[in-house]
């Protein structure tokens, strides 16, 4: 029953999206506001429909409901109850809901926390938000509906990709999708700004918090994927250049460009065509990642082709909302009057420099992921195209990047002078310098891993450089210090530290070079040294876990003579998909770890062990949490500033008269 | 990302329920600077069965027999070239997962030169435009002359 109201709970849904796309749109042309304030309470509603209709979707495979086709196929009665509720969106019906569901989420939000927006322009980017809902909402209706009965329900269901059994899955892809649809309201912003035709400052200042949430998210989103897969998939790989996560990077790095380009046209009221152009080619990214992860394409073009229903219909999504996006883009952009005027040494130009790297990077990623498909499509040529390409591309192009950060960080707007920023610059590039020959005359060791880390070192330094003038400048006593520190916008630490946690991310990265790794077979009780620490594997301990059986290998790390950690690695077996699993054993010293993946346990205790050293391998995903702290930094600063504007009105009108 | 990665994953168990992890310490050879070859060149070649893996990485048997095919090679003295050209004769291009420069595959890795060159190019024509529409920064004749009489009003 409750899963009947759930499906029409979003059939209700997809009404109040046709009436959110059509109404508010009338009303900002008529100029009627009884049509624009209908855009809120609808969006606000049409969340708690599709709210609703996940929660029965959710209840159905909490409680083992296998007269659902999803439940059957996904989930079993002795699945632990955490994967039974994360699992609704481990299947391609869940995750296309939880899909809707933040789309809706984000409308709710715009409806409840932008009442300072211009009320036209809230009608407008609501409408836009509906189009997408609807859009979304009759594809999950018309060919993935999560809500089909089996007719004959089994006793039992097949459970769960043991893969997916994973804490990993319970926070990874919600904060994902909080990215990556996140982005949707940047389009709806730019779609409705170009609409009504008013491009400008106010535009650029309601849609940065917006942009920054989505950014958040979207960088805690692919950390969490790839630690994920790197204690996972067994073999220490972090990232592996593969089209799924090709998917979530490229609207990354669309919304990295983009939060910076915000920033110009906030302060500047320049780069307008741009920075719409970037908001649309976000969320568009965005589409495309949903096609390529939805449709089956990459899987091969011919498994698309043999049940091209869901790719196709995403298709035609895609090219109408990217088509008529571009469209009117092109319409309105023309009659754009351009801002301020800038010399090409200043802020504003090293952020457009950093938008033509960013956008590069991204367009090399696209053509990266597409290239194999659109070959195969046109000449039946099969290529690959994989790590090394993306090595061989990407990064060159990034690594300019990181040279140029606290550089632009440091130039003023309009005009700057590089040789002041060059002496400003020059103890952490000294510093760098220096930890670079260190580096080389103590370790040794790959030469890429020896300069990325000393780039690193000067991206981290450089970043704190302007906030350290502002701070310390001039020789000042403690209090003033705190002083000033409270008088500085909160966005300016956020730009240090979201820069230099890319530093400490690259830091992490580039000490990848100095890692060990052995493969050999281990007798119980036989001792093995990787990097600093000695392993010794004591014995294979069969357990029983709640719906799978494993064999843990019992392995001590010793430094120095001493047992600094106890490891478990296991392979696991899942007796309902007859599948096995290999759970890594990782311990954490310092910043670095040992990890260790079993496999093969023959009936003398003997396993086959893949034993890695990874020094300061945390720092990879310590960067990401330390960029996304920079954000929320930004995030609060914002949030503050509109709330700020809201107040300050108010009390210009300390005597609010009766209306009419 | 992961849940399309482990269906992929899923569907490789399926046909080998048991089967075993990527390098396998009896495959591994006895010369360590050998060794060190084939697992760089491992690293560079796909696995034919796998989405977007290398015969490094992967668990399926295909990959295995691929990695014991590359050691007996190398220990047949052959160089790199000569086993990538081997395998790709047998397999076609699809097998390394860094594409070859040729007719079907300079657009690919022209892409990021040309996008990068491209965006250059517009940044600069943009800010040609841009200045020369830009009001003149020194003052005319007339405003001077005018600008001069007003100042001389100020002063007297």
């Amino acid at each position: 029953m409750i899963v009947e109201t759930g499906h029409y709970a979003l059939v209700l849904a997809l009404a109040l999206a046709l009436v959110n796309s059509v109404l508010p749109v009338w009303g900002s042309v008529a100029r009627d506001q009884r049509l624009m304030a209908v855009a809120p309470p609808v969006a606000l509603m049409g969340f708690g429909l599709v709210a609703y209709a996940y929660f029965a979707l959710t209840m159905a495979h909490v409680v083992s409901d296998f007269s659902l086709v999803n439940v059957v196929e996904n989930s079993h009665s002795a699945k632990p109850l955490i994967y039974k509720i994360t699992g609704v969106w481990g299947n391609h019906e869940g995750s296309m809901l939880l899909w809707v569901l933040v789309l809706s989420l984000f409308a709710a939000a715009v409806a409840l926390f932008s009442r300072s927006m211009p009320e036209d322009m809230r009608a407008n980017v609501l409408a836009v938000q509906s189009w997408i809902a609807a859009a979304f909402i009759l594809f999950i209706l018309l060919t993935s509906n999560p809500f089909a009965r089996v007719a004959e329900a089994p006793a039992e269901g097949n459970d769960l990709n043991p893969l997916l059994q994973d804490p990993g899955l319970a926070i990874h892809p919600p904060l994902l999708y909080l990215g990556y649809v996140g982005l949707s309201i940047t389009y709806s912003f730019a779609a409705a700004a170009l609409i009504s035709g008013r491009i400008d400052a106010v535009f650029a200042r309601f849609v940065r918090p917006w942009t920054l949430i989505a950014w958040i998210s979207l960088t805690l989103g692919i950390a969490m994927g790839s630690y994920w897969a790197y204690y996972t998939l067994g073999w220490g790989g972090f990232w592996f250049w593969d089209p799924v996560e090709n998917a979530s990077l490229m609207p990354w790095l669309a919304a990295t460009a983009l939060l910076h380009c915000t920033a110009v046209m906030e302060k500047r009221e320049a780069l307008k065509i741009w920075t719409i152009f970037l908001a649309i080619l976000a969320f568009s990214l965005s589409l495309v990642g949903t096609f390529l992860v939805r449709s089956g394409v990459l899987t091969s073009v011919h498994s698309f082709a043999s049940d091209p229903t869901r790719g196709v219909f995403i298709l035609l999504i895609l090219v109408i909302f990217i088509g008529g996006s571009l469209a009117l883009f092109a319409l309105r952009a023309g009659g754009l009057q351009q801002g301020g005027l800038f010399a090409p040494v200043s802020r504003e130009g090293a952020l457009v420099l950093n938008n033509l790297l960013l956008t590069t990077c991204c367009a090399t990623v696209f053509v990266g992921t597409l290239y194999p498909l659109a070959l195969e499509a046109i000449s039946g040529e099969k290529i690959s195209v994989g790590p090394p390409f993306f090595n061989l591309t990407f990064v060159p192009l990034f690594i300019p990047l990181f040279i140029l950060m606290p550089v632009g960080q440091l130039l003023p707007w309009k005009r700057g002078d590089l040789a002041g920023v060059a002496q400003r610059l020059a103890a952490a590039f000294g510093a760098g310098l220096i930890f670079m020959a260190i580096l080389a005359a103590w370790r040794g060791g790959p030469a890429v891993s020896v300069i990325l880390s000393g780039v690193a070192v000067y991206v981290i330094l450089g970043s704190f450089v302007d906030l350290g003038r502002r701070l310390f400048g001039g020789g000042v006593t403690a209090d003033m210090v705190s002083q000033r520190a409270r008088g500085l916008p909160r966005h300016a630490f956020g730009t240090a530290f979201a820069h230099a946690g890319l530093g400490v991310t690259l830091l992490g990265l580039a000490a990848t070079g100095w890692g060990a790794e052995k493969i050999t077979a281990l007798k119980p009780g036989e001792a093995v040294e990787i990097g600093p620490y000695e392993l010794t594997f004591e014995s294979v301990v069969p357990r029983n876990g709640p719906n799978y059986s494993e064999l843990a290998g019992h392995t001590l790390i010793r430094s120095k003579g001493v047992v600094v950690a106890t490891i478990e690695p296991a392979t696991r077996f899942y007796p309902a998909r007859r599948m096995n699993r290999s759970e890594a054993g990782i311990a954490t010293l310092g910043l670095g770890q040992v990890y260790v993946s079993i496999a093969d346990v023959a009936a003398n205790g003997t396993v086959n062990a893949r034993i890695f050293w990874k020094p300061l391998v945390a720092l990879i995903w310590i960067g990401a949490l330390v960029m996304a702290f920079g954000g929320c930094l930004s995030l609060s600063d914002l949030s503050f500033r509109v709330g700020i504007a809201r107040r300050a009105r108010k009390a210009q009108a300390p005597h609010p008269q009766p209306a009419e | 990302m992961i849940v399309a990665r482990a269906a992929a994953l899923t569907c490789l168990l399926l046909l080998a329920p048991l089967a075993a992890s990527a390098v396998q310490p009896d495959e591994i050879m006895t010369d360590p600077r050998l060794e060190a070859r084939a697992r760089a060149l491992s690293a560079q070649l796909r696995c034919m069965v796998c989405q977007n893996e290398s015969i490094d990485e992967s668990h399926a048997d295909l990959a295995r027999d691929l990695r014991v095919l590359v050691r007996e090679r190398l220990q047949a003295g052959d160089s790199d070239d000569q086993i990538r050209a081997f395998l790709v004769r047998r397999y076609g291009d699809f097998i390394l997962l860094k594409p070859p420069f040729k007719l079907e595959t300079w657009l690919l890795w022209g892409a990021p030169f040309l996008i990068l060159l491209a965006g250059g190019g517009i940044i600069f024509v943009a800010r040609r435009r841009q200045t020369s529409l830009a009001p003149a920064k020194s003052l005319s004749e007339a405003e001077r002359a005018k600008l001069d009489a007003m100042l001389d009003e100020e002063g007297s």
